[in-house]
């Protein structure tokens, strides 16, 4: 008889997942590079739970009691704020990264929805400016297509410092991508790789930032909401600081926020997870008593109405979709399943968004591909999605008691993790405990 | 053509700003002086019509910022970004202009007649600029398309990350950025040259005398041979 010998035991460090990417490393020399956020298990909004009415408090009847849903933003400084029916904002997505198509699918949802959409690196397109009721515009690092025209005609101004997926990175958009709209747009030769700049070319730092907000209020006439985005790292600084350069508005973006395209050690390892950056953004402009005089729109991992609900009860003002308005025009549909798996991939983990061959044709420029997306019909689904969001918000809100979704509050919240008790600052559920309070 | 007067003393930037932008493409009002501008930010910024600006003295930041059609003359010093994506029109700076002059501008004339700092012609995208004196460091980094013309010497990293802008220097370039080298200087761009010089106003410079550097094209597209480039 022969000596048992152990199992075969696979390495919990080295597991499969890492020994495929040094393989891919050695054999390529170059690192990886995808679109989307961070896909790792990160403490969400998934970790808490609403306490909902009792003894102590009355619910508001469904369908029957009003709960407002509209929200102003911009009112501090802007001669014409914005009033969107819904908190729930399209987040900036470049022409270039999506296609014609897409940006204006996004545009009509948006608007059939009543609330805003966003440009992206590269400037404003026509279409995505006739289709957007509401349209913010980007303001780069890299300035690509950056008019003062298109600026006066925007309805508010997004200073962007950072993005959730890569605080700290610029963004990219890989040849294959970069047609002849696309550089013309940009001021580039056609098929070059475009690594944007990580920092804007004028000014460093937050006294300067202060002096750039006031060069856009007075270019602009004092009229447009400008707000300042930051990716999540530094929470309670960065929008502290943002808020005292003058911004009106402050978007904080978590690592679950997509890109089009990033190095995958950045997108998996730099920043925090959006439900980690909350409390200390509300908790900077309640210390400066701005809070809900600055607005705050929160993003990175936003899925369903019950994210939407949380991310409010936490304090913030507004949410953005970005990685969800995409899968509600048809990102990652299984019905692609045949094309998914030519490619090595398949529906639901498709994130190649950098190569611009995406079936859907969303992620892409090839006019063939592109002219899969029906803007109208991606549209209307985009603003199903977005009805389907605010009604499962008001839900819970009316669950709560709340007449409106913005009186959610922490109180009405615990956390399923210490983890998560910690970083929402709710009590574990079943205790009063906090940690760290 | 009358000379209209907005004293800085007396009125807010505010005032200044959206009195220019009120001003329509054929206004009779065409001339402007600005007194007392004091280094004041954002100055006669986002102006559209085709009027003549002097400010009587220095500016602060972005003055002349995203400038369209207009003709601005600051009698002094320029802050940070002076012509910051400057679109058409063209910038005067009688004394020097500091970082990031012209950053990111895509069309007009900038014109500096004294020196300017470091990052000069940063991100530009088709603006022509020229500096009767030096550059600082990390100029035209990243410029995109356009004309830099020096009359000077040029600081550390020029042209640093260069994409299809051309670098005219005069005098000594104290090292180049990477991906940037020195190109002939064929007639096509001797002629050229001088057509700026000219408009600039420095018609007494030879524009023989110059050396032209751009971009060597090795880094536009990632290649991990030139990961030792970044």
């Amino acid at each position: 008889m022969r000596t048992p010998r152990p199992a075969p035991r696979e390495s919990a460090t080295f597991d499969r997942e890492a020994l495929a990417e040094i393989r891919r490393a050695a054999a390529t020399g170059i690192y990886d590079i995808r679109g989307a956020g961070a896909k790792r298990k990160l403490p969400h909004f998934d970790d808490l739970l609403f306490l909902g009415a009792s003894i102590s408090r009355y619910p508001l009847e469904g369908y029957r009691e009003r709960c407002e849903t509209g929200v102003v933003l911009g009112a501090r400084h802007a001669k014409k704020p914005i009033a969107l029916r819904i908190p729930i904002t399209i987040a900036g997505m470049s022409f270039g990264s999506l296609s014609a198509q897409a940006k204006e699918a996004l545009g009509r949802g948006a608007s059939l929805a009543g609330t805003s959409t966003t440009t992206g690196d590269g400037g404003m397109t026509q279409e995505e400016r006739e289709h957007s009721k509401t349209l913010v515009y980007q303001y780069l690092p890299s300035r690509y297509g950056m008019n003062p025209d298109d600026l006066r005609a925007a309805d508010a101004i997004e200073i962007v410092i950072g993005q959730g997926a890569k605080p700290g990175g610029g963004g990219m958009l890989l040849g294959q991508k970069v047609n002849r709209r696309v550089a013309a747009m940009r001021t580039l030769p056609p098929g070059i790789d475009q690594r944007s700049a990580c920092r804007h070319p004028d000014w460093t730092g937050p006294d300067d930032l202060e002096i750039k907000i006031l060069e856009l209020r007075e270019i602009t006439d004092w009229q447009k909401p400008i707000y300042v985005k930051v990716g999540a790292s530094r929470p309670y600084y960065d929008t502290a600081l943002a808020a005292k350069s003058g911004a009106d508005v402050v978007v904080l973006d978590g690592m679950q926020g997509g890109t089009a395209a990033t190095q995958t050690v950045f997108i998996e390892h730099v920043g925090l997870p959006i439900l980690a950056a909350i409390r200390p953004a509300v908790q900077a402009l309640q210390d400066l008593g701005l809070h809900r005089t600055v607005q705050l729109i929160v993003s990175g991992g936003i899925r369903n109405g019950a994210d939407v609900a949380k991310a409010l009860a936490l304090g913030a003002d507004a949410v953005s979709i970005g990685t969800a308005a995409l899968v509600a025009l048809g990102d990652n549909e299984p019905c692609y399943e045949a094309e998914y798996a030519a490619m090595g991939t398949h529906a639901g983990a498709y994130d190649a968004w950098h190569e611009g061959r995406d079936p859907a044709g969303i992620t892409t420029q090839d006019p063939d591909l592109a002219s899969r997306l029906d803007p109208v019909l991606g549209g209307r689904r985009l603003a199903n999605f977005l009805a389907v969001l605010t009604l499962e918000t008001q839900t819970i809100a009316r669950a709560c008691g709340k007449s409106h979704i913005h009186n959610l509050e922490p109180e009405d919240l615990v956390a399923l993790t210490v983890e998560a008790a910690a970083m929402a600052r709710v009590p574990l559920a079943g205790t009063s405990w906090i940690p760290g309070q | 053509m009358s000379v209209v007067t907005i004293d800085l003393a007396e009125h807010p930037t505010r005032y200044l700003n959206s009195t220019l932008h009120g001003l329509r493409a054929d206004t009779n009002q065409s001339f402007w002086r600005v007194l007392n501008p004091r280094g004041k930010h954002a100055l006669a910024a986002g102006v559209q019509a085709p009027v003549r600006v002097e400010i009587a003295g220095h500016a602060g930041y972005f003055c002349a910022g995203m400038n369209k059609c207009a003709t601005v003359v600051i009698e002094g010093n320029a802050g940070n970004g002076v012509a910051e994506n400057m679109m058409s029109g063209r910038v005067i700076v009688q004394g020097d202009a500091s970082a990031a002059a012209g950053a990111s501008a895509h069309g007009g004339l900038l014109v500096i007649c004294g020196n300017a700092a470091s990052r000069c012609g940063i991100s530009m995208k088709g603006v022509d600029i020229v500096v009767g004196g030096n550059i600082g460091h990390m100029s035209a980094f990243m410029a995109q398309a356009g004309t830099l013309t020096v009359l000077g010497d040029a600081g550390d990293n020029l042209g640093d990350s260069i994409y299809e802008a051309e670098i005219f220097v005069r005098g000594t370039v104290a090292s180049l950025g990477s991906d940037c080298l020195e190109k002939p200087m064929r007639t096509e761009h001797v002629s050229a040259l001088a057509g700026r010089l000219r408009e600039a106003g420095f018609e007494q410079a030879d524009p023989a005398a110059f050396r032209r550097y751009g971009s060597a094209r090795q880094l536009y597209h990632f290649h991990p041979d030139n990961a030792g480039a970044y």
